[in-house]
């Protein structure tokens, strides 16, 4: 494997092949352009591969690849198919709602209700964002009186809804809701209500504001899959909307993105933030642009 | 409207199209947006019907009937008032199918680039969509090399046998050190002509003055032959050219229509604005062209903001073509659409964003822009690293001014895949392009220059600009 040393740039021992034995261009081209060394250069290669090294500290993008020719040597093109194609699964691949409803329920907010958009397959979702948008069918959120905590009408609904990502959904859904759980009973008490959980499919941010409005919620929340990156496929987002109905704009939510420790945003980080904007819809009567996260924002900020 | 005006008899079937904004709607190549946005032909045949009505409409039609209305509109406005009868006149009595073929004798001549920059005041964006429509991709290929338009700041765009490049080093968290590391990447692969360009992660006009302020001190340090830009808000940066930040261009994201414009938060007067801010400066060293100008189809439908005349939908990509036209009021230094980024829900796989990147292109390049394309794709459309190849290479063949890279094809900050900086490396190996000349120049003088122009691979502890990341 004197591909792998070569194109990470650690291993001095690779510095004639380099990446061109995986990918067939010449020494010289591959190695000088890895920084492993070039062949007059007389440089201990260890120290030049150490530059791209330290380099890779400061970013995630594909730095110092080194060169087949002019190409990409064979180890990063076949690393970059196996990111994209780990990529276009997590977007294709459908939520598996009968694995989901089970850790869901173990949250404790009850068994999960589930609702589905007007989009009857991934390859409609993608075309159709305003099928995704809309109930097929709002039947199956009747649930008896109130959510859990005191009678009357729920303070908060949470929508775990897949989105682009149904695999973010199943990772680290369950986890995040109970972290938001744990959060909002911190920041409102204990005896704030929650109505029990429901999981969209096929869905997009805004068919939340259906459920929200049928569920009588004054604030929802809704946790989707995020658009999977070639470094990242299982992000999830949440979406604040206080007093939700149909025809809600964006600029009437707040976000809170790239949840999916441990790289992301932990689910203790995103439900504090998420609580806090909770409090202050509450308070502020809407949530939007006029919403701003003013204890946690900064703590962020400073991450 | 009236009724339907425009009709053709195909098959058996007679096919009626309910004003101009019908029929280019109908005659347009296939694609998700319009099928999203409700105005798609509804069968194949609908759409060659529509196609072959298309072609007999004289062009003077476009100057009498608006496709998004004159009163509602400054983008209809700028285009109607600012009209060249006597540029349009060589063209002035031919039909929109006598157009395609006038284009295509006029390429083969000597002095096509001559005659074809003449005529670009002449032309308006929806001549120029509608002529795209009953166009073959070899068809848009052949003009679209044909028409040669130069701009220039540090260094020309433009030129023949020359492609230029967008470095794109973004972070997502724009980490100072992150970013030169990319840049240094792209450097050392012979990137970076058209300009170093930073998406910031945020818009505060403190962070994006630290970003300018970093790459300013590379440039300089280096003494490099190029241009910076970080795309903040064409408002960001107007305050930043008064506090006297670094700013070498303008930046801002425009569509083709006034409520789309608004959804991105300009206006015609305030895009001018930045322009002229831009060019108080005088920067420039080989040219005063400042802006740069993204755009893309479905930015328009996004809004919300797609509606024309009787409130029926206007397809993308006539849209599109409008936004050619504000860029064109501002004479940008680069312009390109972003095109496979704004999703799967505007332009679906390959081959529609294979098609959309050459009619884009087409279209600005006729319209007197120095064109340029985000040869791209998001994880959610039906695309790969093949459909990129192809629309590169035949993006070579058709002259594009510019194309857009970023370290292994991955950007980390926008989520989606440009080209990588090896991409470009590739097509200028196959095709014989070259930098810009300024720029490839100051890789001679480093070394880095092969025969023909090949860019050589680099011994990086050799390179002074080994030193480009210690801060």
């Amino acid at each position: 494997m004197t591909g792998v040393s070569a194109v990470t740039g650690v291993s001095g021992t690779a510095g004639t092949t380099g990446a061109a034995g995986a990918g067939g261009g010449s020494g010289r081209t591959a190695s000088a352009a890895e920084g492993v060394g070039a062949p007059e250069g007389g440089v201990d290669p260890a120290v030049v591969g150490d530059l791209w090294s330290s380099l890779r500290t400061t970013t995630q993008a594909r730095i110092g690849l080194g060169r087949a020719g002019d190409a990409l040597p064979t180890r990063r093109v076949l690393e970059f198919q196996a990111a994209h194609a780990a990529a276009r699964d997590a977007v294709h691949e459908p939520l598996d709602v009968d694995v989901l409803a089970p850790a869901v329920a173990a949250v404790g907010l009850g068994e999960p209700l589930r609702v589905t958009s007007r989009a009857t397959s991934r390859a409609e979702y993608l075309r159709r964002p305003d099928l995704g948008r809309q109930p097929a069918d709002l039947a199956g959120l009747a649930w008896g009186g109130a959510g859990v905590g005191a009678g009357g009408e729920a303070q908060v609904g949470i929508v775990l809804a897949d989105g682009l990502s149904p695999r973010a959904l199943v990772d680290h859904g369950p986890g995040l809701l109970a972290a938001i759980v744990a959060a909002l009973r911190a920041a409102l008490g204990d005896d704030c209500t929650i109505a029990p959980p429901v999981i969209a499919t096929q869905a997009r941010v805004a068919l939340a504001d259906h459920v929200g409005e049928a569920l009588g919620v004054e604030t929802l929340l809704v946790v989707i899959g995020e658009r999977p990156g070639l470094s990242v496929a299982d992000s999830l987002g949440i979406y604040l909307t206080h007093h939700p109905r149909p025809g809600r704009s964006d600029a009437e939510r707040n976000c809170v993105s790239n949840v999916h420790p441990p790289d992301g945003l932990s689910y203790e980080r995103a439900a504090a933030v998420v609580a806090g904007l909770v409090r202050g819809a509450r308070e502020l009567g809407a949530s939007g642009v006029r919403l701003k996260d003013s204890s946690l924002a900064p703590e962020l900020a400073a991450d | 409207m009236t009724g339907p005006r425009y009709s053709q008899h195909l098959g058996g079937t007679t096919y009626a199209f309910d004003g101009l904004v019908d029929l280019m709607a109908k005659a347009t190549p296939v694609r998700s947006g319009d099928q999203l946005a409700g105005c798609a032909a509804e069968s194949d045949e609908q759409r060659a019907a529509a196609a072959w009505a298309l072609a007999d409409v004289a062009l003077d039609t476009f100057l009498t009937e608006e496709l998004v209305p004159y009163d509602s509109d400054e983008v209809t406005r700028l285009i109607l008032d600012g009209h060249d009868r006597a540029a349009y006149a060589p063209v002035s009595h031919l039909t929109v199918g006598g157009l395609r073929d006038w284009l295509l004798q006029t390429c083969t001549r000597p002095d096509a680039a001559a005659v074809l920059a003449a005529l670009a005041p002449g032309l308006t964006p929806e001549m120029v969509a509608a002529v795209s429509k009953i166009m073959r991709n070899q068809d848009l290929i052949a003009v679209g090399r044909a028409a040669r338009v130069t701009s220039a700041f540090r260094t020309t765009i433009g030129l023949p046998g020359r492609l230029a490049t967008r470095l794109q080093p973004n972070h997502p968290t724009d980490d100072p050190r992150g970013i030169a590391a990319a840049t240094l990447d792209g450097l050392l692969l012979g990137c970076g002509d058209a300009v170093i360009g930073i998406n910031p992660a945020t818009d505060s006009p403190e962070a994006t003055a630290t970003l300018l302020h970093l790459l300013d001190d590379i440039r300089q340090r280096y003494e490099i032959p190029t241009q910076s830009c970080v795309l903040s808000h064409v408002t960001t940066t107007i305050e930043l050219v008064e506090r006297g930040a670094p700013v070498d261009l303008v930046f801002q994201s425009v569509a083709g229509t006034e409520g789309a414009n608004a959804g991105f938060g300009v206006t015609l007067d305030l895009l001018r604005e930045g322009n002229e801010a831009g060019r108080s400066l005088r920067r420039g060293t080989v040219g005063d062209n400042v802006m740069y100008l993204e755009t893309g189809q479905g930015s328009a439908l996004s809004a919300g903001a797609h509606l024309g005349v009787g409130g029926r939908p206007v397809d993308q990509q006539t849209l599109e073509a409008r936004a050619y036209a504000v860029c064109r009021m501002l004479d940008p230094l680069l312009v390109n659409t972003v095109v496979g980024f704004i999703g799967p829900e505007y332009l679906y796989d390959g081959k529609q964003i294979v098609r959309a990147g050459l009619e884009d292109h087409f279209c600005g390049k006729l319209l007197g822009l120095p064109m340029g394309v985000d040869v791209c794709y998001t994880n959610h459309a039906e695309a790969d690293q093949d459909d990129m190849d192809t629309l590169l290479t035949l993006l070579g063949t058709a002259g594009a001014s510019f194309v857009i890279a970023v370290p292994g094809a991955d950007d980390v900050m926008l989520g989606y895949q440009s080209l990588s900086f090896h991409d470009v490396l590739y097509l200028r190996q196959v095709q014989g392009l070259r930098p810009a000349p300024e720029f490839e120049a100051w890789l001679d003088g480093l070394g880095m220059l092969g025969d023909a122009g090949r860019i050589l691979p680099t011994d990086l502890d050799a390179s002074p600009l080994r030193e480009l990341t210690a801060r």
